[in-house]
């Protein structure tokens, strides 16, 4: 009974906290994570298909420098990357200013924490997702490249019309598990201050002293936060291979 | 890419962040922890408030500054200031020699001796000289003797602090090879592991554990042992930290926060905050 | 360039490498344990053996490792029955325990299904023959199914690990000083974070590489029957790439 006592308790508190504020500060944190996934998941995508190009080439420099993206931002903790990016970046970013005058020789130029944070995460999702883009390259069928060569088809239409649309479909199981990553590798950024839903919770939890209670409700939903995108890549990899089911 | 593309993709990405650009220092970014009850905290609705926060506002006020705040995590805050994420960090940082070779600070705002908080009904609550204040820039008999039995008392326990904190190099220096030393990102956290029992003591400013005795959950907590204040680790008080760089606007905020010094604002922020005044 | 600055830097983060290894290792070992029981737990047939993997499986692997970390270590301690038990509390009490805890419940959900996939890609022919050939379903196991399943694992495996090797960084935010946790120690000292991180990245580098080189090598002695004979003067081609 005295659990019982005790958990109610526990969950009027919960409420208390909740409805005080931090609730909705929890609802902005979601909506920040999610918004760090997007943005992380399409320079991801862009930095990906390159990479997977140049590993795919058959210029040896080219391969190199794919294979050296992929291990490096594979191989390196996530953390390690996102200060060098929040450090590094303000860095960079004035030594170009200053160089071009834009800004005088001692101003600084600010890298936004938000703007360091996705392009960190941008760039390991980006070595992830090379790996799924080559994998689904290499799995459509030769003879279908040879006939749209022996068709006559340009480069570029073979690509349009029978590279990417086959990569796509292949691509989408490997890029939901790239996006529950990306997902998860965004509560990394709250060391630089975004304020993603790991730093929310982490602020409540210290300054409310109930740390049980804010990084159960951040695991959750970050929970839901994966378990929803599951369905939605479901439907995604069903429309993408529609030309590949039998009508019933 | 030409010199012309550049200076435009400079433009832009100007426009789009928050630079420390004003020549003339209109706005300003000020970096706080957000997690330093009652210097800086987070309230519910996830705003920062606090002792600092009203001296940053009075003295914007005064030198006709636009300031906003960012929530910095302290063990980024130095190196995000030379870095240039901010201009200003204001984080209940103790004024030291072995800071001022890497930044800049105003004229101290509060002083702020160190403590021990320990469990009321733990081994630690009979240490000796509690309450007493020892001052370590004297150098004398007393401080050496309270030193002498304050690394006889810890040997063996666990002491928590915050990493990169004056506390810490005091650790270093009088604690390290006796003690066993917790290196915590927030003084939160060492304050939920002293609750836990993970550590006997946890080390930090007393103005700071004024605040966690004050919450419901610290009731079988105490100050244990003496305090220190002064000496080159410690150093002459808290002040707002600066890159070495901006000495103009370090001088308009030196003067602004004289003013407020002067006229008592500051006390008052202190009492309202602290029930005591801080900034003798 | 400031180079003793670097050395000096490197070597402090190196003397880190062995609490590193020490995560590292003891987080994969229970990690493998409690993997194998999950794994035997699924294939055990029952219903809600089944239930209770798929549960534990979308739980640990739907939420951030760090959230794990801090529900471990700063959660479970505000409960007083976890403070007071005489079997719990030695463990959580420790951030070493309580990181290699929170890894290896992590990673064994990871692993679970890794061994499930890999359990299942077993070729039901080869089962079926030993079946005919009257071995006993121990026998079958041991010679048949656990060989194959262990070799077809491999690969997602040594993935595993490498993301091991990184998890262990997160562990500096509880107290610990491994080698993540003594860069940012020596970063806040000279405030020199570039310079400090640029280092600790080039030993996880390099130890990534090498376990990676092991597992390849591992794998490359475990499939000798998928290479081609090597023609009369040629070298065997060098190792797959696996990270």
């Amino acid at each position: 009974m005295e659990f019982l006592n005790d958990l109610k308790d526990q969950v009027w508190t919960a409420y208390e906290l909740l409805a005080a504020g931090w609730g909705v500060q929890l609802l902005w944190g979601i909506a920040w994570t999610l918004a760090v996934t997007v943005v992380s998941m399409m320079i991801g995508a862009v930095l990906g298909s390159l990479v997977a190009a140049a590993k795919l080439s058959h210029r040896g420099g080219l391969r190199f420098i794919g294979e050296s993206y992929t291990t490096v931002f594979r191989g390196e903790p996530e953390l390690l990357i996102i200060y060098l990016f929040y450090y590094g970046g303000t860095q960079v970013l004035t030594g170009v200013a200053r160089s071009t005058g834009s800004i005088g020789s001692a101003d600084i130029l600010n890298m936004p924490s938000f703007l360091g944070g996705v392009l960190a995460v941008g760039i390991i999702s980006g070595a992830y997702q090379a790996e799924v883009f080559r994998g689904s390259f290499l799995a459509i069928h030769r003879g279908e490249l040879e006939a749209a060569r022996a068709y006559g088809m340009s480069p570029w239409l073979r690509f349009r019309l029978v590279i990417m649309p086959q990569v796509l479909r292949l691509a989408v199981p490997g890029l939901g598990n790239v996006w529950q990553l990306t997902i998860k590798d965004s509560a990394l950024i709250s060391v630089t201050g975004v304020a993603e839903l790991m730093l929310t919770a982490n602020k409540a939890a210290r300054s409310t002293h109930h740390s049980l209670l804010f990084y159960t409700l951040a695991g959750i939903l970050y929970l839901v936060m994966t378990s929803i995108s599951t369905p939605i890549f479901d439907r995604a990899e069903r429309y993408t291979s529609r030309s590949f089911t039998r009508p019933k | 890419m030409t010199s012309s593309r550049w200076i435009a993709l400079a433009a832009l990405a100007l426009t789009c962040s928050t630079p420390a650009m004003a020549k003339d220092w209109k706005t300003v970014t000020v970096a706080m922890e957000g997690s330093y009850a009652p210097w800086n905290q987070t309230d519910a609705s996830g705003k920062i408030v606090g002792f600092e926060v009203d001296i940053l506002n009075d003295v914007c006020a005064r030198a006709k500054l636009e300031c906003s705040i960012v929530a910095q995590d302290w063990d980024g805050v130095i190196p995000g200031l030379t870095a240039g994420k901010f201009d200003i960090v204001m984080d209940g940082m103790s004024i030291t020699e072995e800071r001022m070779k890497t930044i800049d600070f105003s004229i101290p705002y509060a002083s702020s001796p160190v403590a021990f908080l320990a469990d009321k009904n733990g081994p630690l609550a009979q240490m000796s000289n509690t309450g007493k204040m020892i001052d370590l820039s004297k150098d004398d008999a007393e401080s050496k003797a309270a030193l002498d039995t304050l690394r006889k008392e810890l040997t063996g326990k666990n002491v928590g602090l915050q990493v990169s904190t004056t506390e810490a190099t005091f650790a270093d220096k009088y604690l390290k090879d006796v003690a066993n030393i917790h290196e915590y990102k927030t003084t939160d956290e060492h304050d939920l592991d002293l609750m836990a029992g993970r550590i006997d003591v946890a080390f930090a400013d007393t103005t700071y554990f004024l605040g966690t005795l004050a919450k419901p959950d610290a009731k079988d907590l105490e100050f244990v042992g003496p305090q220190f204040k002064g000496g080159p680790i410690l150093g002459p008080g808290i002040g707002a930290a600066f890159r070495k760089t901006d000495k103009d606007l370090q001088d308009i905020y030196n003067k602004a926060l004289k003013a407020a010094l002067d006229d008592g604002s500051v006390s008052k922020y202190s009492m309202q905050w602290f029930k005591i005044d801080i900034t003798k | 360039m400031d180079f003793d600055f670097y050395l000096s830097t490197i070597w402090s983060v190196l003397k880190a490498l062995p609490l590193t290894l020490e995560i590292w290792f003891f987080g994969i070992a229970f990690g493998l344990l409690i993997a194998t029981g999950l794994t035997w737990l699924r294939a055990s047939g029952y219903k809600s053996g089944e239930y209770f993997t798929r549960a534990y499986v979308f739980v640990f692997r739907g939420s951030p490792l760090l959230v794990q970390l801090y529900l471990v270590y700063f959660g479970l301690s505000q409960f007083d029955f976890v403070r007071h038990s005489p079997i719990l509390w030695p463990i959580l009490r420790d951030p070493m325990y309580c990181t290699i805890v929170a890894m290896a419940l992590n990673t064994a959900a990871y692993e679970s299904e890794i061994f499930r996939g890999a359990l299942r890609a077993v070729p039901v022919g080869q089962i079926e023959a030993a079946k005919a050939f009257g071995m006993s379903a121990f026998t079958r196991f041991r010679l048949v199914t656990l060989p194959i399943a262990l070799r077809l694992a491999l690969p997602a495996y040594s993935t595993e690990i490498i993301l091991m090797t990184k998890a262990t960084a997160l562990a500096s935010v509880v107290t610990i000083m491994e080698m993540m946790g003594t860069a940012q120690k020596i970063q806040h000292d000279t405030f020199r974070p570039i310079e400090v991180l640029t280092c600790a990245g080039v030993i996880y580098l390099l130890l990534n590489l090498s376990i990676a080189r092991l597992f390849a090598w591992v794998e490359h002695r475990l499939s000798p029957h998928l290479r081609a004979p090597p023609e009369q003067g040629q070298q065997v081609k060098p190792v797959p790439e696996v990270l």
